[in-house]
């Protein structure tokens, strides 16, 4: 199953809706070609809405984080929305639970800018 | 008649076979009694594995494969994997866990490893490349001695 997105802008959040699994390869690529363009066109709070992410791999896992950093260079905010089970257990193994600010609803994330 | 208990492969270092093997190792797993919990750590498990032997080991290059050896018993699942690369030296990846190695944007394949197999061997493989050896014991404990287990 490949990546789908889907961009949204919520009273002046843009969030990014991702369907599929953050895997090596093209599904990374598409996250960060995304996110980057998103920055180059000057958002300065994104939500990532892993709802529909079903699986994510260490690359993956690799690829938010570089979302994370590189939005963060340019002074935007980065935020998880509707992080699922095993994505959850990823982000405990790995500690990035302590990076990445998560929410189980769409309006408590938007309104946490 | 196919048996689902022991198979040995000579894969591609393409990322259909980072695919491949994590779709054998799950229906492995699966036909062999292993839950759901178990099937998806196998499964993660071993595409980091084979993911690190056909990217950092082979780096892709079409003239070198990968070993690719899972077998099931009453006990465990194992499987090996041997890249033909210029090896690898565990002791060398900085600990993602530490302080600003959380934000680094690669290095935690290794992580998962350990994270969802009970025993995870890497180490140089007679020659070139590098072997890992990944052991899933089926109930937790299982494989040790009573001994063992009432230390």
């Amino acid at each position: 199953m490949s990546l789908s997105t889907a961009i949204r802008d919520v009273a002046g959040v843009t969030v990014i809706d991702l369907s599929g699994r953050i895997t090596l390869g093209e599904a990374s690529g598409k996250l960060r070609d995304t996110v980057r363009g998103l920055l180059a066109s000057g958002v300065k709070r994104l939500v990532l809405n892993l709802g529909d992410v079903s699986y994510i791999d260490s690359s993956g896992l690799g690829e938010l984080v570089s979302a994370y950093t590189t939005a963060r260079g340019q002074g935007c905010t980065v935020k998880l929305l509707n992080v699922q089970a095993k994505v959850q257990d990823l982000l405990q193994i790995t500690k990035l639970y302590t990076v990445f600010e998560t929410f189980e609803d769409e309006a408590t994330a938007v309104t946490s800018f | 008649m196919v048996d689902a208990r022991k198979l040995r492969l000579n894969l591609e270092s393409t990322l259909d076979s980072v695919e491949a093997a994590e779709l054998i190792v799950q229906r492995m797993a699966e036909l062999n009694g292993f839950d759901e919990d178990e099937v998806h750590q196998i499964g993660m498990g071993v595409r980091e594995t084979v993911a690190n032997a056909v990217k950092h080991g082979n780096c892709y290059r079409p003239d070198k494969t990968v070993s690719f050896d899972a077998s099931i018993d009453e006990v465990a699942f194992q499987v090996t994997v041997i890249d033909q690369g210029l090896g690898f030296a565990p002791d060398t990846v900085r600990d993602p866990l530490q302080g600003e190695n959380l934000l680094m944007d690669s290095g935690r394949g290794l992580l998962l490893m350990r994270a969802f197999f009970d025993e995870v061997d890497v180490g140089p493989c007679a020659g070139s490349g590098t072997r890992v050896r990944l052991v899933k014991y089926r109930t937790k404990g299982a494989g040790r001695t009573t001994q063992e287990e009432d230390r």
